[in-house]
């Protein structure tokens, strides 16, 4: 059987949280749950004879993208006009760029077990966010079959960022692993919450494969709106299996746009592509061309720090790669820089039961944590996740969940292993009997005798030995 | 007793600065002539009849104004109100200028007659069964009929000096980006550009005056590089005219236009100009054809957003999106819009961009090119302004062809951006004749003084023949 490898380019579009509109000054209402239709203007429903006057936040914030993307700045930019006609785009085009974006010819760096791998950022231009669409009387919000169809317009305008990938991702785990990346990256910047469930993140996945050994590029298809990072992975995965098994087969891949499916784990055929579609693009004449200015492209340098990418790098030094990509890609790496102790044991705590917490680590008293981690083998579990809940607030101390101890001496435990023995007749005859799961359940019972505050290792060592009896 | 025919809008300053009028009693002198003579003119769509301390004016259908229907005289705005004020609307507002009402245009600004208007054509004051020129028809019949003082034009291929030729009136198409298009109902963003339609030169450069200047909400607009100045100088020494060869032996230009312009150009001559030939060898040849590729196409992507979702007119009919689509514009658009929508469309598409839209924008550039050549020899460059005099109502309507030729002369300097000022030099067969004087970039105050200077010596009588009291 031939081997396969998997070309993968990804489409982005980060929503940007300025404070007005792209071309209006409309407030951007990023993400809330507004009235519908409440923010809006005569520029954003493209009233005749309206004009847009380009949000200068938008284009630094674009500007301060492409530099942490290692992009060229377009020392004279365009905007183009993109037509289609959907009751999305009230004036039937879109302003967005076309051949001179503002940022182009960029690489992001993506560390992985076996070094840094460089994936190509082909461009990263600026647009205009669409309205959203409602459809009702059909079946699930689609359009087929809807009986009608409502427009919000608070959405449409609101700044948007395209960035487009080389097709040098190599595998679904790769593009989830960059994509999380990257939404570090824009968040960090201060650009976008870029929320995938939200919509302020999107991302569309370019998928072809060939035979090891090919230069070239086979039909690619496109997997549109996709809206987890899961799902980017297994969206991709399944679009591989049923790409190898056409070629396998002998068929042929036709060029189309497709949807994953989560709930089936396949794809579906959303449009064929097979004619292209025909924006007209043509330079916005209502636009002048934008040149960023020197002063503006060096105070944007200098606002961008640290990458998470190079973060990554420094904390694998102490820790594992994964765990290093978990702590940096959930922003709680600057936490773990400041807790002191055992590294690995830091990190753990961090990406386990801190993070099952869902604390918010900027206001968290590192010194304090630190302590109830170096003791988290002496207190009680359920003591612990106590005091990893408390650990938020701004007064919290390890002290007061330090004194109490777990119970490791077995002769204070023997006693309650015996009862829950002799109560638990029919699971002991199954261990027995060589189903070992059962010690699991076991060892619960132990747990919950004591209220959590025996030590399951030793727990689990005394029940073993007295089974075998 | 009041004579709206005679009195220019100077002289109603005039009249309200001495108290000798009210403004009431200003704004009851046009109404009265409105309800007088408007039937057989057909120069408004709306009539308003503010009253104010300024003096009152009309402004074409395509100048938004808040609560006032503006319809650019198509039936797919028909209905519409609109919700704020153009920047020029505002800035009459501003100056105290009270409206009168709105005038007749061809739809979109389409045309050369105002015969492509969905509310039927205005008639010339000169001569009723003749078309009054356009697309700002409605303001030059309104204007020399004594319907209005002074009125806005715009002006995209000739659409204000054109009809203030045929007219007998003063009209000026500032160089681009002098006058705000912030609500101006858009059709080539490129060339739109709004002017006044006046009796005499001063009262161009007075309302000129209030209307020019950066505009925020126009990315285009710029600062004027000097303040307008009102003419007073009666003598044109030191300014040197060049006579373009192609522009005054075109053919199609009637004898009797020739001669009125050359009587003019000797007596710039006696007052002191220099004057010499020059030429535009393909500005003229060129001009036409390329300007009905650009305005087309930049007509077919502005047209877009009259898609019946969010105001205007919408098919009674029931059906799908296409439908509505579909139905909405085929029954909103009239022919010309249609015509020029189909082939802008096919202009930008994909293939042909290159060859149409980008090959006209490349020819644009020598057509400037040759301009500035010319200048560097002349100030100003004078010619005919339309070929021929008014042309029977009905007599070009079914040719487009021929229409379009109404424009061949004042094209060639619009594709440049340079301004333009057409002034009545005498009459051929009883009908005005206009000079159209061409200025570099910005000249519009040398343009306003050798205008002037002109008027003053050609005194020519702004009031039509047959409706000399």
């Amino acid at each position: 059987m031939a081997r396969w490898e998997p070309v993968i380019g990804l489409e982005i579009h980060v929503q940007l949280k300025t404070r007005t509109k792209m071309f209006c000054r409309c407030e951007n209402v990023y993400l809330a749950r507004e009235e519908r239709n409440t923010r809006t203007c005569p520029i954003c429903l493209a009233h005749p004879g309206t004009l847009p006057v380009p949000n200068k936040k938008a284009i630094e914030w674009t500007v301060k993208l492409g530099l942490a993307l290692g992009c060229q700045i377009a020392p004279r930019a365009l905007f183009h006009r993109k037509h289609y006609w959907y009751p999305d785009l009230p004036k039937g085009y879109q302003i967005s760029q076309y051949d001179v974006p503002l940022c182009s010819e960029g690489s992001f760096v993506l560390p992985t077990e076996d070094g840094d791998r460089e994936i190509g950022i082909v461009r990263a231009h600026l647009e205009e966010d669409a309205a959203r669409t409602e459809h009702f009387g059909g079946v699930g919000g689609r359009i087929a079959g809807a009986e009608h169809s409502l427009v919000d317009f608070n959405r449409g305008g609101t700044p948007l960022v395209e960035i487009v990938t080389r097709p040098d991702v190599r595998s679904p785990d790769e593009a989830r692993r960059f994509l999380q990346l990257l939404r570090q990256t824009v968040v960090e910047l201060g650009i976008s919450d870029a929320e995938m469930e939200k919509g302020s993140l999107r991302c569309d996945a370019n998928v072809s494969i060939r035979k090891a050994g090919e230069t070239g590029f086979r039909t690619k298809t496109e997997l549109k709106n996709i809206n987890s990072f899961k799902f980017v992975a297994d969206g991709i995965a399944a679009e591989l299996v049923r790409q190898e098994a056409a070629y396998e087969r002998g068929d042929e891949i036709a060029q189309e746009t497709l949807h994953y499916d989560p709930g089936r784990g396949t794809v579906a055929l959303l449009r064929s592509k097979e004619y292209a579609d025909d924006y007209r693009y043509f330079p916005e004449p209502d636009l002048v061309p934008v040149e960023p200015p020197q002063e503006m492209i060096d105070a944007m340098r200098a606002e961008v720090g640290e990458l998470p990418g190079a973060r990554i790098r420094r904390l694998e030094t102490e820790i594992a790669l994964d765990l290093a990509e978990g702590l940096v890609t959930s922003g709680r790496d600057a936490l773990y820089a400041r807790v002191p102790g055992d590294r690995r044991a830091v990190a753990n705590v961090l990406m386990n039961q801190f993070a099952a917490a869902g604390i918010d680590p900027e206001g968290v008293n590192a010194e304090e944590l630190g302590k109830l981690i170096e003791a988290r083998d002496s207190i009680p579990r359920t003591t612990f996740d106590e005091a990893i809940a408390a650990s938020g607030n701004g007064d919290f101390s390890a002290e007061r969940y330090l004194g109490e101890t777990v119970i490791t001496d077995a002769s204070e435990l023997d006693p309650v292993i015996d009862r829950v023995i002799a109560a638990n007749e029919a699971q002991v005859l199954s261990f027995k009997a060589g189903k070992e799961g059962v010690l699991g359940y076991l060892v619960g019972q132990v747990m919950r005798e004591t209220q959590g505050k025996a030590n399951p290792k030793i727990v689990s060592e005394r029940l073993l030995e007295k089974l075998k009896d | 007793m009041i004579d709206t025919l005679r009195l220019t809008a100077e002289d109603a300053a005039g009249l309200l600065e001495r108290k000798e009028a009210s403004g009431q009693e200003l704004t009851r002198a046009y109404l009265d002539a409105i309800e007088q003579r408007d039937s057989e003119l057909h120069a408004y769509l709306h009539v308003v009849g503010e009253t104010g301390d300024g003096v009152p004016i009309a402004h074409k259908d395509l100048v938004t104004t808040k609560g006032i229907p503006t319809t650019a005289g198509s039936r797919i705005l028909e209905g519409y109100i609109p919700v704020f004020d153009s920047t020029v609307a505002a800035r009459c507002k501003e100056a105290g200028l009270p409206v009168l009402g709105k005038t007749n245009m061809d739809e979109f600004a389409m045309g050369s007659s105002t015969e492509n208007s969905a509310y039927g054509p205005s008639h010339n004051p000169w001569d009723p069964e003749r078309v009054p020129g356009g697309s700002s028809g409605g303001s030059a019949a309104a204007v020399a009929g004594g319907l209005a003082p002074w009125a806005l034009g715009s002006d995209t291929g000739g659409s204000i000096k054109q009809p203030a030729s045929l007219c007998g009136l003063v009209g000026l198409r500032p160089t681009y980006g002098t006058v705000s298009r912030y609500g101006i109902v858009a059709f080539a963003s490129s060339l739109d550009q709004i002017g006044p339609i006046t009796k005499t030169v001063r009262d161009n450069a007075l309302l000129y005056k209030i209307v020019a200047g950066r505009d925020p909400c126009d990315s285009t607009t710029v600062d004027l590089p000097q303040a307008v100045e009102i003419p007073e100088a009666e003598d044109l020494r030191g300014i040197r005219i060049g006579i373009p060869k192609e522009l005054n032996e075109a053919e199609g230009i009637e004898p009797g236009v020739s001669e009125q312009v050359q009587k003019a150009i000797a007596l710039a001559e006696e007052l002191g100009a220099e004057v010499g030939e020059t030429t535009l060898p393909r500005s003229v040849d060129y001009g036409l054809p390329c300007y009905y590729l650009v305005a087309p196409a930049e007509a077919s992507s502005n047209l877009a957003r009259y898609d019946g979702v969010r105001y205007g007119y919408r098919t009674p009919g029931d059906g799908d999106l296409t439908a509505l689509y579909e139905r909405t514009r085929w029954e909103g658009f009239g022919a010309e819009p249609k015509r020029r929508i189909l082939i802008g469309t096919y202009a930008l598409s994909a293939g042909y961009f290159e060859a149409y839209y980008g090959q006209a924008q490349k020819v644009r550039t020598i057509i400037s090119q040759e301009h500035a050549a010319a200048f560097e020899d002349y100030d100003l460059l004078v010619s005919p302004t339309s070929p021929t005099v008014a042309f029977k109502i009905g007599e070009k309507a079914e040719n487009p062809l021929a229409m379009y030729l109404s424009d061949l002369l004042t094209i060639p300097s619009n594709m440049a951006g340079l301004p333009g000022l057409s002034i009545p030099c005498g009459l051929s067969d009883g009908l005005p004749v206009g000079l159209q004087l061409i200025g570099p970039q910005f000249s519009e105050n040398l343009l306003f003084r050798a205008g002037h200077a002109l008027e003053r010596a050609l005194e020519f009588d702004f009031v039509p023949e047959r409706l000399r009291g």
